[in-house]
């Protein structure tokens, strides 16, 4: 039984930066290995677990896809023993300074997001958000010290720790989206007390903050009937009150948009509702911005849903997530997944 | 046979021990007001080896170490140190989302994406900020006001109005920095613990651990006037604005520098430092080899401020640990310019001539 609360610690506390998510790839590994009948890495990185159905050949095949590289910042200098970077992903300066960050040199260093004093910068950013050209990492180190251990190109991540806060919420950075690679696993682990006649490829892909790398790739290899992207939303709070946010704690969001496959969804949310787990409709009128958006055009094209967990503060290194609405969306794909016969794709219509 | 041994007590030492009490200082919450936390370390660090010890009306927490078998010609040094830290008060709010104010002066750039502690069971909470993919461009262009900040608990947590909140930094020693939050001033804090340990015998030492000094050195003014002291001197810790200017200009105005050692004053915004005071203290450190520096004249303010004009005027002067980064969630000192800072102190004060003060202010 895998206890969520702290696997999804876990989860946070390893790098991943976009592009180079080795480290936290071999932990989900780990974590699937028990789970699936097999487990590969793609070309480019993205985790693929298989538990096998069982269906007649040939067997039809969904994928869920959960992104586990994280957003994070890049060295691009080092002066007088202070780190000059660049981001990696989409990252509002404003959140940086004073941040504590790991400096993956030739050695992991911590380090702080430093905002120079007004006095040192040009007299337009004085008292102004301060552009990330001018803000810099201060390791505590000597300056010499600094020059040797760090390079341009060196990876910065977010440091602050996981936080618990009340109602079972958790506080961190990365929960973008590792609290969707969390759902995955314990969905694959409710699997275990079924026999799905699907095939099941869990995928933790890579590069979805970037450049879409992972959730491209991998349907090509895979080829799915049909696939779920799970992602984190914007949980309503402070800064979001319009329809672009839904509450927190109170289930899971259904995409629905062109970018999913409108009687597959159907099914989904009937599901959903046949079994009270709360969900929300969450509207998506041009695209999901997830890992839809490249599974859905792969090869031929592939029917696509998306999932969404709500989160408050996206993109900062407090992101929070409910538990619960973790758990309701692997259990909810759980559910799902057991339920697929094999022609569930034959018998679903487009509602003409 | 004499009594040097006695008589001239070990010189106080930073090491392992004294560090982990920065630590628990350091991650110690006490905001301007509300300096119970850290009046308790100080409270189990003194009470045993003061020969007077009191808390005052404002909760200052007063120490005195006499002089030598009591002489009574020895000048009477009061030393501040101020407790207190900036931080938040919850001043609106209900289910888990509360509004704060400011206590202090910090920067509001300083406080998006940030873990903060609130009340007195350290109930942990977040300050977020809008997602960057529902923000405009234009709006990325301005700091994000106090009143869209809100302290979140997560659901259902609750605190109350009139609660303070600090950043949740813990203390960290890194390399040759000390890092952490409320460095400015539990290095202050934790000199003053160590000088009174080790008092220097030839004066009698009025130790001030003040509150209140960040919304305006409140604490340590009445404290001077209880103890109406020849001198008075407050340890403090001061910005060190000694990274690069952006275009690679020479950095004219740095404040202080790390790796320099202490930071004497010789005037800031509120007070003019007795020249004697200075003077001896720069003497102090020439003659014994020990570094320091004079801080930048200039702007800033002290709990000296509230002490040189109690009474008929009292002779006053600062010294501060530097650091970087000032009233934000992290900052950076140098284990050695404490160290530095301390010895400065301790030894100048052992060497404080008796007729300082009617020594001529000008030379």
């Amino acid at each position: 039984m895998i206890e969520l609360s702290p696997f999804l610690k876990q989860l946070l506390s390893l790098p991943g930066l976009s592009g180079h998510e080795a480290p936290v790839r071999a932990v989900i590994a780990e974590a699937w290995q028990p789970l699936v009948d097999e487990l590969s890495t793609s070309k480019i990185g993205s985790l693929h677990g298989l538990r096998r159905g069982t269906g007649p050949e040939p067997r039809q095949r969904i994928l869920l896809s959960a992104h586990m590289d994280a957003i994070g910042l890049m060295a691009t200098s080092v002066v007088e023993g202070l780190v000059h970077f660049t981001q990696v992903g989409g990252i509002d300066p404003r959140i940086l300074p004073g941040q504590p960050v790991t400096v993956h040199g030739r050695k992991d260093l911590p380090g702080v997001v430093a905002q120079p004093a007004d006095r040192l910068l040009p007299a337009a950013q004085q008292g102004k958000p301060v552009s990330m050209e001018h803000l810099l990492v201060d390791t505590g180190l000597t300056a010499q010290e600094t020059a040797e251990l760090v390079r341009p190109g060196d990876l910065i991540s977010f440091a602050q720790p996981p936080v618990d806060l009340a109602g079972e919420t958790l506080s961190g950075h990365t929960l973008d989206n590792r609290a969707s690679v969390a759902a995955v696993t314990l969905c694959l682990e409710e699997l275990k007390h079924s026999a799905p006649a699907w095939d099941v490829w869990a995928v933790a892909s890579v590069q979805e903050e970037t450049v879409l790398g992972g959730a491209i790739t991998s349907p090509f290899d895979i080829r799915p009937n049909l696939a779920i992207a799970i992602d984190v939303t914007h949980a309503k709070g402070p800064g979001v009150s319009d329809y672009r946010g839904f509450p927190l704690g109170e289930g899971p969001t259904l995409g629905w948009g062109p970018n999913v496959h409108p009687p597959a969804y159907k099914a989904l949310k009937d599901l959903a509702d046949r079994l009270d787990i709360p969900t929300s409709i969450e509207p998506m009128p041009r695209h999901s911005g997830t890992d839809a958006i490249g599974i859905q055009v792969v090869a031929e094209g592939i029917p696509t849903l998306v999932i969404g967990i709500p989160l408050r503060y996206m993109h900062t290194p407090v992101e929070t997530v409910s538990l619960k609405d973790i758990s309701r969306t692997a259990h909810l794909m759980a559910e799902f997944i057991a339920r697929l016969e094999p022609d569930f794709m034959d018998k679903i219509r487009w509602d003409e | 046979m004499n009594n040097i041994t006695e008589a001239y007590p070990v010189a106080p030492v930073i090491g392992a021990e004294q560090i982990a009490l920065l630590e628990k200082l350091s991650n110690a919450c006490a905001v301007s007001g509300d300096e119970g936390e850290v009046r308790a370390i100080v409270s189990e660090q003194l009470k045993d080896v003061a020969d007077e010890y009191k808390i005052d009306g404002l909760g200052n927490v007063l120490v005195t170490r006499k002089a030598h078998q009591g002489d009574a010609r020895a000048l009477k040094v009061a030393v501040a140190a101020h407790m207190d830290e900036v931080g938040f008060m919850l001043v609106d709010g209900e289910d888990s989302l509360y509004c704060f104010e400011l206590i202090g002066g910090i920067d509001l750039r300083q406080l998006p994406g940030k873990s903060v502690l609130v009340g007195k069971n350290h109930t942990p909470g977040v300050i977020g900020a809008r997602a960057i993919h529902l923000t405009t461009s234009e709006e990325r262009r301005n700091t994000i006001p106090l009143d869209a900040l809100r302290i979140d608990l997560g659901l259902g947590g609750k605190a109350k109005i009139g609660d303070r909140a600090t950043f949740a930094t813990r203390f960290q020693q890194v390399g040759p920095s000390l890092v952490g939050k409320a460095l400015d001033n539990r290095l202050g804090v934790a000199t003053l613990i160590e000088l009174v340990k080790h008092a220097p015998p030839n004066i009698e030492l009025c130790a001030i651990f003040s509150t209140q000094e960040e919304v305006g050195a409140r604490g340590a003014g009445v404290a001077a006037y209880y103890f109406d002291p020849d001198i008075a001197i407050a340890v403090d810790s001061t910005p060190a604005y000694d990274l690069p200017m952006w275009d690679n200009s020479e950095n004219t105005q740095y404040n202080t520098h790390l790796e320099h050692g202490p930071a004497i004053y010789i005037a800031d915004s509120s007070t003019i430092s007795d020249p004697r005071l200075v003077r001896h203290l720069a003497q102090t450190g020439d003659t014994l080899n020990l570094p320091y520096q004079f801080r930048q004249p200039g702007g800033g303010g002290t709990d000296a401020s509230g002490m040189q004009r109690r009474r008929g005027g009292i002779a006053s002067l600062s010294i501060s640990v530097p650091h970087r980064y000032p009233h934000t969630p992290i900052q950076i000192a140098r284990l050695s310019d404490w160290q530095a800072t301390t010895s400065l102190l301790y030894q100048a004060l052992l060497r404080l001539p008796q007729d300082i003060l009617t020594r001529p202010l000008d030379e």
